[in-house]
């Protein structure tokens, strides 16, 4: 296990967007193979930017990024952006294409999948996702909770190495989130997972990492952290009414 | 071509753009580059007959109505879509008087032989070009036509360039119904030129508005491995059978036309 | 101002078509430079935004249709290259979908309203924006007379074209008047709807804006408390030897001068029209009709002959001055820019010469 390099390595990491405005101030921190971790922040924390780093859509400040031990450059990008599968917050952002099954192709046949080998590469991410019925439906005739699943899979079709998600829990009901959520901890990958959603965190990831004005300002068990009152207070996390993260079970 | 996405369709009512007639005719169905090589074909003929063979132009339009039909796209959705011309026909009404040479009384108005010609001329070619464009429009969908392009060797930055902008098209329309839901429920309504100056700068915020929710669809589709051509998933070919039927069309003008220079 | 199949003759749109494809084989090579991962999307809107306003269309009485051309929106956003390849997918996909333009007069359509107005409009745009202090408002300001100036120079490069190969010979000087008076005018609705855009994006997004790369500053960021270069962050434009830099300075500088000179003065400044005239026709036409030589020269004849209105006349002449001395600049400007490359490296001047 520790022969393996980390799935994702972030060191000294500063980004200012061309209008002067900083949203890094040097982020570091590391996540080893087969970790599900969350990312929590208030909003404006920088874990937007953060995300973007990851696959080298925003490039040019300061600090280095690699994934399974490659440097994000423009060198790598191709094989860092198959690595490192984005899911965003909004899944009309995510699908373009006009059916299910176009969209999830869309990746594998960028990186040059073709033929029997596409076809059953869409139906091995479709199955994860239990989407494999809605294959030839247009997605925006989906439900919202579908439309993330579809999301999830046009990731997972690419078989990336980490799993990144962006407030994956946004605007789902409690019986999608749930099914979500079985999904994610049925998945063997590294996950990280950039949320606003205490108690999801909690139930997933072990680990979490807090992001407050673009550094990383806690970073340990999800349980401990949450429960740490004064330092939810200084970082604008609150858990929701009555939700006491001491009485949950430890996540994974 | 992922153009016809995304929730909104101002060019794609649900995969399709407005010009485009759903069907499944002979026509609708050939490989979407015979059709558009077809097109540019039967047009570079029209315009290279002779202006004085009337009959010529005739037979064209019989051709063209022959696809129609077999097309199945109705003689009212044609000549509704033909209207796109009024401007040249205004231009074309006025060549006759404003035209230079000899002139010829017609109802007691003097005209330019020259100029009826020349008025003939755009009006019959230019007629022709647009109804060839309106079939080829009606009969196959936006994305299959940017496929089509991009078969018939179009540089793929040009390709990458229009399915942007067919994809911003719909952003645009989007955002702009937004911005005017926006501006209503604050009470304002453009009614006159008074309030040209709010709609003008709307435009301005309208611009970066709609780039940056095209900005985060392009991340996605950059996440995803995309490098400026958009993967072929589905590779259709063409079969030898579909390029005769579909090149039938300009060859028959291309008899038309050497006899329209013979005769 | 989309000219439909058999308006201009065969030969004329066979050469405007291979004018076109080479404009557009040049553009490509040059928008790898000025494209990169994040500016495709936004060459991609620009298409968008110049497809919707060119759909809004006015007949134009004796001439043919008017409409709003975007080149000059398109060339300060994106880079005069990639402008070119915009404003052509637009008249193609126009000329497909819609049957906006006919697909044979597709060169002539290319030449006129993609090549001539954002060549024009970047000429004029970056000559400005060396002039006038570094600004944001600067910026706004050369794209607005940059899009006045574009405009009137498509309508006089379809009367040329018109003029060459027009199908039927109505008389040049009508198509002028028609064309460039009211293209003057679209010109003004162009200029304020680039100017507000321009400096809209400006103000919020500068790195949208190819025409505003200089203005931007170098980045510094604060790691751990202290302040770091940025590396690599908006890529500056490669900076060109100091003496080339000046000479195009001043190169510009006159361009510019008798360009506002030639056109703008001319048109309203003095009451007088003998005067009007004789000041556009000193600064614009005679030199033109000297070096051609040609007395029947439609340009020079035209003036004095076909329009009535002084007034206007003089005012045409002054647009038409103004022009040619753009293209004929802009030539210039190509051509010195050419040979400096090739003194650069002696290797090429074998292959060349």
């Amino acid at each position: 296990m520790t022969a393996l390099p980390a799935s994702l390595d972030v060191s000294g990491l500063a980004f200012a967007y061309p209008d002067g405005h900083q949203a890094l101030f040097g982020v570091d921190f590391s996540v080893a193979r087969g970790e599900r971790v969350a990312l929590l922040g208030p909003n404006g924390a920088g874990k937007t930017t953060l995300v973007l780093h990851l696959n080298g859509i925003l490039t040019g400040g300061t600090g280095t990024v690699s994934v399974a031990g490659l440097p994000v450059d423009r060198r790598n990008m191709a094989e860092i952006r198959r690595r490192v599968g984005i899911v965003f917050q909004d899944p009309d952002d995510q699908l373009f294409m006009p059916t299910v099954r176009e969209d999830v192709a869309f990746g594998p046949a960028a990186a040059g999948v073709k033929g029997p080998e596409l076809e059953a590469c869409v139906d091995r991410a479709l199955t994860l996702v239990g989407m494999a019925e809605f294959k030839d439906r247009p997605p925006h005739h989906l439900s919202f909770g579908q439309r993330r699943r579809v999301a999830v899979a046009t990731v997972l079709a690419m078989e990336p190495e980490i799993l990144v998600l962006d407030e994956p829990s946004s605007n789902l009901d409690p019986a999608s989130r749930r099914e979500l959520a079985d999904i994610l901890r049925s998945l063997d990958v590294t996950v990280l997972m950039v949320t606003h959603d205490l108690p999801y965190a909690l139930e997933l990831c072990p680990r979490a990492l807090i992001l407050s004005d673009g550094v990383i300002a806690a970073d340990g068990p999800t349980a401990r952290l949450l429960s740490d009152d004064a330092l939810m207070r200084a970082h604008r996390l609150e858990l929701p009414f009555g939700f006491d993260p001491r009485s949950v079970p430890a996540g994974g | 071509m992922g153009a016809v996405g995304g929730t909104s369709h101002a060019f794609s009512g649900g995969g399709a753009h407005r010009l485009y007639r759903h069907g499944h005719s002979p026509v609708h169905g050939l490989p979407p580059h015979t059709k558009l090589a077809a097109a540019f074909a039967f047009v570079v003929v029209v315009v290279s007959t002779p202006r004085e063979a009337m009959w010529a132009f005739g037979v064209y339009a019989l051709l063209l109505a022959a696809v129609a039909y077999a097309a199945r796209v109705p003689a009212a959705f044609l000549l509704k879509r033909l209207l796109i011309e009024v401007p040249f026909v205004a231009f074309a009404v006025l060549m006759p008087f404003v035209a230079e040479g000899g002139r010829i009384d017609v109802l007691g108005l003097s005209l330019s032989v020259n100029g009826l010609w020349g008025a003939w001329n755009v009006l019959a070619k230019g007629t022709l070009g647009v109804a060839a464009s309106v079939l080829l429009a009606a009969t196959t969908e936006l994305r299959e036509l940017l496929l089509g392009l991009q078969r018939l060797k179009l540089p793929p930055l040009l390709v990458q360039i229009a399915s942007f902008m067919i994809r911003y098209g719909d952003v645009i329309t989007d955002e702009m119904r937004r911005m005017r839901i926006a501006r209503e429920s604050r009470g304002f309504e453009a009614t006159g030129v008074r309030h040209w100056g709010v709609l003008a700068k709307s435009a301005g915020a309208l611009f970066i508005r709609s780039y940056e929710r095209g900005e985060r669809v392009h991340l996605a589709m950059v996440s995803r491995g995309y490098a400026g051509a958009m993967p072929v998933i589905d590779e259709a070919t063409a079969s030898r059978a579909q390029w005769s039927s579909a090149l039938a069309l300009p060859c028959a003008a291309l008899v038309v036309c050497l006899l329209g220079w013979v005769l | 101002m989309h000219v439909p199949d058999g308006f201009i003759n065969a030969p004329t749109s066979a050469v405007t078509g291979v004018v076109a494809a080479g404009a557009i084989a040049v553009s490509l090579r040059g928008a790898r430079r000025e494209l990169d991962e994040r500016t495709a999307p936004l060459a991609g809107l620009v298409a968008a935004f110049i497809f919707a306003v060119q759909m809004l269309n006015f007949p134009v009485a004796a001439g043919t249709s008017g409409h709003l051309l975007g080149g000059a929106l398109a060339a300060i956003l994106v880079g005069p290259c990639t402008g070119v390849l915009c404003v052509s997918v637009v008249l193609l996909m126009q000329g497909i979908l819609f049957a906006d333009g006919g697909l044979t007069a597709l060169g002539v359509n290319i030449t006129d309203m993609a090549i001539v107005t954002t060549v024009v409009a970047y000429a004029l745009f970056r000559g400005l924006v060396k002039v006038l202090p570094r600004t944001r408002r600067s910026v706004t300001v050369a794209s607005f007379v940059a899009a006045l100036v574009s405009v009137p120079a498509a309508a006089l490069a379809f009367t040329l074209l018109y003029w060459i190969g027009g199908t039927t010979d109505v008389a040049i000087g009508k198509v002028a008047t028609a064309m460039i008076g009211v293209h003057v005018l679209i010109g003004i609705g162009e200029a304020v709807i680039t100017a507000l855009t321009v400096g809209a994006v400006v103000a919020v997004r500068p790195d949208l804006v190819y025409g505003a790369r200089g203005l931007r500053q170098r980045l510094r960021l604060r790691v751990n408390g202290e302040l770091v270069d940025a590396n690599g962050s908006a890529p500056s434009p490669a900076p060109a030897p100091a003496a080339a830099r000046s000479h195009r300075a001043v190169w510009l500088t006159g361009l510019v001068a008798s360009l506002v000179l030639a056109g703008f003065v001319s048109f309203y400044a003095s009451a007088d029209p003998d005067g009007l005239e004789k000041v556009a026709s000193d600064k614009g036409i005679d030199k033109k009709a000297e070096e051609h030589a040609s007395a029947d020269s439609p340009l020079a004849d035209y003036g004095v002959k076909d329009v009535a209105d002084a007034r206007i006349s003089g005012g045409l002449a002054g647009v038409i001055g103004v022009g040619v001395t753009v293209v004929a600049g802009s030539a210039v400007f190509w051509a010195v820019r050419r040979r400096r490359s090739d003194d650069a490296s002696p290797a090429r001047t074998e292959t060349t010469v």
